[in-house]
């Protein structure tokens, strides 16, 4: 009996684990935000299962570095170089679970669910990178302008965000609070930057979104008023407010303090200093000496000369390292003239930190050229379609396996069916729980591997019917029966397993999907097909103690 | 109780020189096709350029053939799909002079303003394409012959390790004829040969392997049970004894494909066509090629059982004493002499 409970109570385990998994999650998704067109993080309530390009739509884009114009001399560090500029344009294209890899030495896969515009999709992936060191807003006149700008807004009716509609006096209240906490935060880190809070906290409605950040012309903005300070500053009454010679750039990190996520909104000027054209090397290192990470870069001739004259004025001024329109990290600050060979010190950031930002220096100078290998490009239609047909057909499927397991074993063949709800559920449980994803082939190989998941039941059955035959007493057949069964049940599904093993090392996109899905399904299939109908029988051969007949 | 071939008896080993001629005369004129024609690669394989169009009435491939020629697109493939309104539009690299990577993305551009011209482009949606550059195909060519390849090597060596080298070599011999056979159905359909039948073909590796291990396993239990029979006795025994459990998986299991067939939809019909048949030909197989394999082998290799279960025993060399088990053994009755000669 203790040995019954044990298994009843590992059995119910995997079924809550499995339903656990199952159970739909807040994800967080970037979607594009109706009223605005721009990107934004939301968490939304989903199955956590992951559907293919092929069931939900979308563009699958294989890409190279284009050779044909001349031998470009590192394809592999090239397509590295790619892959980083890609990813920071990932909100351009719109999509929800956006995916960029670098798959093999040479190839960069982009997958965009969703997706409906390929020839746009692939504008913005091939466009060329473009790198540019810009001076920030060192004299604070976008700060200085915002008082102005927060009287127009207010004029135009926007109120202070978070509290649309409630009462004038409250609201203030409310942001004059927040603002001396956060001025209190401040004045522990820079004394400086704290008497500049004060007066920034007078709560506009663009202002108590912004607050100030480390260097100046840094602004930090809560993740989640993202959009909306995007909004704000997408007005044209706004936009002609703008300090002439300043423009505001994102940054593409995102700051933690306090248990809020902040990103950072840079105002820097309108003319580049120096452009990646200028620039011929970059690498990353550790420096022997200070023990800190540093990337060291070169310009060109021409380039050192201009970046000479550019430094030497702005000594003590904070550089932002632009591509594509994003401030990459936070801008360092020009300790002296810099000529042709430069260093960016990072402290005791990871080495990591320095080599990614040597690659984004890289990107900018060395654009890769890239070309598509390989497209397609599925209709959320279609999609929808296959989804549908793949269920109806596996409805079918599995109403003609229970017909014939029930109809041939009766109450035994009821007892294998039960188990091959469990089936289904763990095969799904376990695609989401590996965070693999289900495609259409994937849908078929789980329709296929219900069919063959009973295989395991029928040969203990047809085993159980032998060793009845043989006049052995009911229990006895049983036991006999799983004990005979399980050298071909081990083998066979061990032998499938190492095929499917070898389908997903060998094979691309669908067919790892189907390979996934095949393995999955056969682990599965062991624990119930095996181990969940034995504890069947169990309990109901505790129920019958005296059962002289099988229904088998 | 429904009993199906409970205590059959047949003498399946019997039948196997017309098995032999049955599956030869599936796979040699299959396969002289197939080395005269070759495939129905998918353009995955070969490169190029297919779109899937969705159009609002039912036009017909002559519409939209005069709608490409129009265009000066010729030697693409044109071809109805699923529904009476939607159309494949396939264009293989080597034909009409497409060669260089990146212009299967061109093509596929051309089609679209073609179509648009011909038909109105109100009239019709693009709803899938698909552009694959020569290089990436050659690659996934290569892939696929790797996979089967180490699939082979992967199973000899477990089934050597489980039961012994003449069970391997006699799987993975009639998992090769499956494979054989299964081309020469690929052929003669002439069922377009993309990632996902491969992938069927992979499956069907597996499946067929599976049938026979379980066949074999019943072997190895009877050459222990039964040590005086012969090996021609004890291979029929195990397939009647397994027979019931065959008819049963290979039920619930063509069930399965044969709903994927009739309600999954066009683009997951080649798989399931060839998933259908490579249930029937590892059954077949398992019974017909791999059991009088194994027999041919271990009459050429007599040897020891790896597992020293038991050594194994010409054919007819002994004469096999009555068995007092309820199943009796194949042929039965009448002693040695009478009994066909297995192997030659």
């Amino acid at each position: 009996m203790a040995k019954l409970r044990s298994r009843l109570f590992i059995i119910g385990g995997l079924v809550l684990l499995s339903v656990w998994a199952l159970i739909p999650a807040d994800t967080t998704q970037r979607v594009r935000d109706a009223t605005t067109g721009r990107m934004k993080d939301t968490t939304i309530r989903r199955v956590p299962l992951n559907l293919g390009l092929d069931l939900q739509g979308g563009i699958h884009l294989a890409l190279e570095v284009d050779q044909s114009k001349g031998p470009v001399p590192d394809p592999a560090e090239a397509i590295h170089r790619a892959e980083r500029v890609v990813r920071t344009r990932i909100d351009e294209f719109g999509t929800t679970e956006p995916v960029v890899q670098v798959v093999g030495n040479d190839r960069l896969i982009v997958e965009l669910a969703g997706e409906k515009d390929p020839a746009r999709a692939k504008g913005i992936i091939q466009r060329t990178a473009f790198l540019e060191f810009r001076i920030t807003d060192m004299k604070n006149l976008f700060r200085d302008a915002l008082p102005e700008i927060d009287k127009t807004l207010r004029r135009a009716g926007v109120k202070t965000p978070g509290q649309a509609g409630a009462a004038a006096n409250v609201t203030q209240l409310f942001g004059a609070d927040t603002g001396k906490g956060k001025a209190k935060n401040k004045s522990e880190k820079t004394k400086a930057a704290a008497k500049d809070t004060t007066e920034l906290n007078a709560p506009g409605p663009l202002a108590s979104l912004l607050y100030q950040g480390q260097l100046p012309g840094e602004f930090l903005v809560p993740e989640e008023q993202v959009p909306v300070a995007e909004s704000l500053l997408a007005r044209p009454e706004v936009q002609r407010l703008i300090p002439r010679g300043i423009e505001l750039k994102w940054g593409t990190e995102v700051a933690s303090r306090a248990a809020r996520t902040y990103r950072a909104l840079y105002a820097v000027e309108d003319r580049p200093i120096i452009t990646g054209e200028e620039l011929e090397k970059a690498q990353a290192q550790r420096d022997p000496m200070t023990n800190q990470s540093v990337v060291n870069f070169t310009l060109s001739r021409r380039g050192g000369r201009i970046f000479e004259r550019e430094t030497g004025r702005h000594v003590q001024d904070y550089m932002a390292i632009i591509l594509d329109g994003r401030v990459q990290g936070q801008p360092p600050v020009i300790k002296s003239q810099i000529g042709q060979h430069g260093q960016i010190e990072l402290g005791a950031k990871p080495l990591q930190d320095a080599q990614d930002l040597a690659l984004v220096l890289r990107a900018g100078a060395l654009p890769a050229p890239l070309t598509i290998v390989e497209e397609r490009t599925i209709g959320p239609s279609l999609g929808k379609d296959s989804i549908n047909d793949g269920i109806r057909a596996g409805v079918v499927g599995v109403a003609l396996v229970i017909v014939i397991m029930v109809g041939y074993y009766r109450l035994s063949g009821v007892l294998a069916v039960s188990a091959l709800g469990l089936y289904v559920l763990f095969t799904l449980a376990g695609l989401a729980w590996f965070g693999f994803t289900l495609t259409l082939p994937g849908l078929a190989g789980l329709v296929l591997s219900v069919g063959i998941a009973v295989d395991a039941n029928v040969l203990i059955f047809e085993r159980i019917r032998e060793e009845l035959q043989h006049g052995k007493l009911v229990r006895t057949a049983v036991d006999e029966g799983f004990k005979h069964a399980m050298s071909a049940i081990i083998d066979s599904n061990v032998s499938t397993v190492l095929t499917a093993f070898i389908l997903y090392l060998v094979g691309t996109g669908p067919v790892q999907g189907f390979a996934i899905t095949l393995i999955i399904g056969i682990t599965a299939s062991m624990v119930t097909a095996v181990y969940v109908v034995r504890t069947f029988y169990m309990i109901w051969l505790a129920r019958r103690p005296d059962m002289v007949t099988l229904s088998v | 109780m429904i009993r199906l071939f409970a205590n059959a008896n047949y003498d399946f080993i019997k039948w196997r020189r017309w098995a032999y001629g049955l599956t030869a005369a599936l796979i040699v004129p299959g396969f002289a096709l197939f080395l005269v024609h070759g495939l129905n690669y998918s353009i995955e394989f070969t490169g190029g350029t297919l779109i899937q169009v969705q159009t609002t009435t039912p036009v017909g491939t002559g519409k939209i053939r005069t709608a490409l020629d129009a265009a000066g697109i010729r030697d693409a493939e044109i071809q109805q799909f699923g529904g009476a309104n939607e159309y494949v539009v396939r264009a293989r690299i080597g034909a009409g002079g497409v060669t260089a990577e990146g212009t299967t993305q061109a093509t596929a551009a051309a089609v679209d303003s073609a179509l648009a011209h011909g038909l109105g482009a109100a009239q019709y949606r693009i709803v899938r394409t698909e552009a694959v550059g020569p290089k990436v195909g050659r690659e996934l060519q290569g892939k696929a012959f790797l996979a089967i390849f180490f699939s082979f090597i992967v199973t000899l060596v477990y089934l050597w390790y489980r039961f012994e080298w003449r069970f391997g070599l006699a799987a993975v011999l009639a998992t090769l004829h499956d494979i054989l056979t299964t081309i020469a159905f690929i052929r003669y359909l002439n069922l377009e040969v993309s990632l996902v039948v491969v992938g069927a073909v992979l499956t069907m590796i597996g499946y067929s392997l599976n049938d026979t291990i379980i066949i074999f396993d019943r072997v190895r239990e009877n050459l222990r049970k039964f040590r005086r029979q012969n090996l021609y006795e004890i291979l029929n025994l195990s397939i009647n004894e397994t027979l019931p459990r065959s008819v049963l998986t290979h039920g619930t299991t063509m069930a399965t494909t044969l709903a994927l067939v009739l309600l999954a939809g066009e683009v997951l019909r080649p798989f399931a066509l060839v998933m259908t048949f490579a249930i029937f030909t590892g059954t077949f197989s398992s019974i017909y090629i791999a059991a009088p394999i194994l027999m041919y082998i271990e009459k050429r290799w007599p040897g020891e059982d790896a597992r020293g279960a038991r050594t194994f025993r010409p054919a007819g060399a002994v004469a096999p004493e009555p068995r007092a088990a309820p199943v009796p053994p194949v042929p039965p009755g009448p002693p040695a002499p009478s009994r066909p000669q297995p192997t030659r």
